[in-house]
């Protein structure tokens, strides 16, 4: 066990992590955090995805120990977040989720998304959502979802 | 799909780092990004003992622009360089090779050192650098060591690191005039390639180097198409693939009709896409 001090959702804790345990474990069994979701557990499906540092990873190959004095953020950390709003209207709007299984996962690339391409097309929207896995929704709602919220946030900032 | 269990050590100097994974006698591993390592842990298909965290190491995060060449640190991930926060000997093309990796998600943790270091057989990383005629920096027991990136990589999950080695960065020559080009096919964005190509050449720097990875074996320069394409501004397209598929008969005796296809595919996009650059 090593004696792991890391932020939560703004949250500063230190806490004894068995070197085994992923993130992705450690926030849902240890934190009670289980708006992450854990698909495939081999970094093939995304639905676990959440920031560290600010950027998107997969919490199922991130080692909980390894994220010593680092800023997680989980998808229950981004409800007072301005763009997740938006993105979370257009989700639903949109028809982008039906079982919701990858919705946080693609909750967290979206905003990532968005960040990243403030006017992001059709194909920029496909490649950048490859590698988040959605078996219910055939992705088109998705896709219209984080076009139209990236619309909305870059008219809001112009 | 879980780990088994390990030790896990962080420490704060290469010499360290070095210490323990040669203490470890092969059943310790250096983590930096761990995007693959990980994975095959999770699978099981590697047993650890004790993962050593390179990660923070500074003299692995180094960048450094010396004019003539360029350094970067093993610890750089994928999403640095597509995003162009490194020093770029490539004009380009290393930021091309690293959007291509995977998904935002994985590039934004995994290196080009765990992927040189890793040696998965259809890895971008050793193809680009061994094109790019790059050096890697190794520090071990005895010290640190200079070695060719296209003598590093010596096959699949192979290569020329010893016990309590690891890789602290590359060394890329700035080259003038430089044109480059690379293609790839997956059968999913994202998915490592079935054939992956990258093409360099520049003004008065010897062969142009075409290195090619996505065989069941490591990337390699394929020395017949540099030799048919140098002083040559156009390209017969016949005579072009009649030394791809030479140099394939040497390097992948074992493609079949569908393999050969693809690597003369993308080695042909990647000497197109670098001439009308």
């Amino acid at each position: 066990m090593t004696v792991t001090h890391l932020t939560i959702n703004g949250e500063t804790i230190s806490q004894d992590i068995n070197p085994r345990e992923s993130l992705a474990d450690f926030l849902r069994e240890r934190r009670n955090l289980t708006g992450t979701h854990l698909g495939c557990e081999h970094g093939a499906c995304g639905a676990c995805t959440v920031s560290l540092d600010g950027m998107v990873v997969r919490s199922c190959v991130v080692l909980a120990v390894m994220c010593e004095g680092r800023k997680i953020e989980t998808i229950e950390g981004t409800r007072k977040s301005e763009p997740m709003d938006v993105i979370r209207r257009h989700f639903h709007e949109k028809h982008a989720l039906q079982c919701g299984f990858c919705t946080p996962g693609m909750l967290m690339m979206a905003r990532d998304i968005i960040a990243r391409y403030p006017e992001p097309s059709d194909s920029v929207i496909r490649s950048q959502l490859s590698g988040q896995i959605c078996r219910c929704t055939g992705y088109a709602g998705i896709i219209a979802a984080i076009e139209s919220a990236a619309r909305e946030i870059r008219d809001a900032v112009e | 799909m879980k780990s088994a269990a390990f030790q896990y050590s962080r420490p704060e100097t290469v010499a360290e780092a070095v210490a323990l994974l040669t203490a470890a006698e092969g059943s310790a591993m250096p983590i930096s990004g761990g995007q693959s390592l990980l994975i095959l842990m999770a699978l099981r298909m590697t047993m650890i003992d004790r993962l050593v965290d390179i990660s923070r190491l500074p003299e692995l995060r180094e960048l450094r622009d010396d004019r003539s060449d360029v350094f970067i640190g093993a610890s750089t991930t994928h999403a640095m360089i597509e995003d162009g926060k490194i020093p770029d000997p490539s004009t380009g093309l290393m930021s091309r090779v690293a959007s291509r990796i995977a998904y935002r998600a994985i590039r934004n943790l995994g290196t080009i050192g765990g992927s040189m270091a890793l040696a998965d057989p259809s890895a971008d990383w050793p193809a680009c650098l061994i094109a790019l005629d790059a050096e890697v920096s190794i520090a071990g027991p005895d010290g640190q060591r200079w070695e060719k990136a296209e003598d590093f990589v010596s096959g699949a999950y192979e290569t020329i690191l010893l016990p309590g080695e690891i890789v602290l960065g590359f060394r890329i020559a700035r080259r003038q005039s430089m044109r480059w080009g690379t293609a790839k096919v997956s059968r999913k964005s994202g998915a490592f390639a079935d054939s992956m190509a990258v093409f360099v050449e520049a003004a008065g720097d010897g062969l142009p180097r075409a290195a090619l990875t996505g065989t069941t074996s490591h990337a390699r320069i394929l020395p017949r198409v540099g030799k048919y394409a140098q002083n040559r501004s156009i390209l017969d397209p016949g005579d072009l693939r009649a030394a791809i598929l030479d140099d394939l008969a040497e390097i992948v005796p074992d493609a079949d009709a569908y393999q050969l296809r693809c690597h003369v595919a993308t080695v042909s996009r990647a000497i197109t896409d670098a001439r009308a650059s």
